[in-house]
């Protein structure tokens, strides 16, 4: 069973549902602090299974958020392929870090992320003009505990055989 | 995979040659869509069916008493028409175009939320196309930027990256009004100091942009400032269409009645001779 490079069930099922937590409809009148979910469910699996999930499943993953958020084709896409690269590269170190510390990490590869995506829009000269454009990266750290735990949850009780 | 990435922007930004690419990815995460919208319109559903008959024997009295008004009124604005027509003819000018609506609901999904944009439910095959107007019972919403199968998405007015050739009701000065990515706030740019707008005026479509019909109300002015040593004034105005509370819009097929040509249809279909480009 191990060594496959198959994508299991659980690991589209939790992105789907990641993309579907990015465009539900905030309380009106809130700032947009919404997590990147899409982007912290990633990190997850990239860690977790780094030789199944890779960049070209963050560059589909970030593909299909870019046409629901109505955005530049690739934005996200190349963002989000970056930080599954990023968090590849760092999979055996996150492990072993307790939560506390994975919260920083993942504080940096979500800002990371966040520059990425504000690139194309500052060349295509629309910049979003206002420091909320980076509060996600504060609330995607703070709920990170709650990803984890979850998505290792789902894990362990389906994808234990697996590596 | 990074360069696959940028190419994608670059081609998405200055072609157009991704709009099929665009609409096949729609096309896939359209259910990611519905699957959000359909608990919350469920949830409105429920609401209202649990509103107490008196509102409801309220709201029945209020609408009828407003159908019939607007019926009255209806039947002087046909005889006007019919007016305007024969006039138009002895004029020798142009007839002015027909027009025809369809109701579409917004779908409860957030946007990238430093743009202005809405989903709809309905998509090409309704007929609708890029670059359709979109208005309320108010004014002017905003213009549809792509159409998909079953969904599209339209690009308000507030958008930062909107512009919109109005005319004064007043005095007829024409101008074009810009989003400022504030649903509450217009600017209309380029209008020098000597021109006579005030506060109040009404901003109506001027039609000269060639995508929205003339006449539509858009905004009304909100303030007029003069700034000391800039070319321009500096004019804001609030939009009449409410933008950011209605569940519900309007889409505008234009049918010119000289030409006599049907209301666009699909893509697949359209008559290549007969096509504008945008």
């Amino acid at each position: 069973m191990s060594g496959g490079t198959g994508i299991p069930w659980p690991i589209p099922l939790s992105l789907l549902a990641a993309l579907a937590l990015a465009i539900v409809p905030l309380p009106g009148g809130l700032p947009p602090v919404r997590p990147e979910w899409p982007a912290l469910v990633l990190i997850y699996w990239a860690m977790a299974f780094p030789q199944r999930v890779g960049v070209l499943t963050a560059f589909v993953t970030g593909l299909l958020l870019d046409v629901l958020l109505g955005q530049l084709l690739g934005q996200n896409a190349v963002a989000m392929a970056l930080v599954a690269y990023l968090s590849i590269q760092l999979h055996s170190r996150l492990r072993v870090y307790p939560v506390w510390q994975q919260m920083i990490v993942v504080l940096v590869l979500i800002a990371l992320y966040k520059l990425v995506a504000l690139w194309p829009q500052g060349l295509t000269g629309l910049p979003p003009g206002s420091v909320w454009y980076w509060a996600p990266v504060l609330t995607s750290a703070l709920v990170w505990p709650l990803v984890f735990v979850l998505l290792r949850g789902a894990r362990k009780r389906w994808l234990l055989h697996l590596t | 995979m990074v360069l696959l990435g940028i190419a994608l922007m670059v081609l998405d930004h200055r072609l157009n040659e991704l709009q099929t690419v665009r609409s096949v990815l729609a096309t896939i995460a359209h259910p990611i869509q519905v699957a959000v919208d359909a608990p919350i319109r469920a949830g409105s559903r429920v609401m209202e069916s649990f509103s107490s008959r008196e509102d409801l024997v309220v709201e029945n009295r209020i609408l009828r008493r407003e159908n019939s008004e607007l019926r009255a009124r209806q039947l002087r604005f046909e005889a006007l028409q019919a007016e305007n027509d024969r006039l138009r003819a002895l004029l020798n000018t142009a007839r002015q175009a027909d027009e025809e609506v369809q109701v579409a609901q917004i779908l409860s999904v957030d946007l990238d939320p430093f743009r202005q944009q809405i989903v709809l439910d309905k998509g090409q095959r309704d007929a609708v196309y890029s670059g359709q107007p979109v208005i309320d019972a108010d004014g002017v919403v905003g213009q549809i930027l792509s159409a998909e199968h079953a969904s599209a998405t339209a690009l308000l007015i507030s958008d930062p990256g909107h512009a919109l050739p109005v005319l004064s009701e007043r005095t007829g000065l024409r101008g074009i009004v810009v989003g400022t990515g504030n649903p509450q706030r217009l600017r209309m740019r380029h209008v020098p100091p000597q021109e006579d707008i005030r506060e109040g005026d009404l901003l109506l479509t001027s039609g000269l942009g060639g995508r929205f019909p003339a006449d539509y109300p858009v905004a009304r002015v909100t303030s007029v400032e003069r700034p000391p040593g800039e070319a321009f004034l500096s004019i804001e105005a609030a939009p009449l269409a409410a933008l950011d509370r209605s569940r519900e819009v309007l889409l505008l097929w234009t049918r010119d009645t000289d030409r006599d040509a049907i209301p666009t249809p699909l893509p697949a279909e359209r008559d290549p001779a007969a096509d504008d480009q945008p």
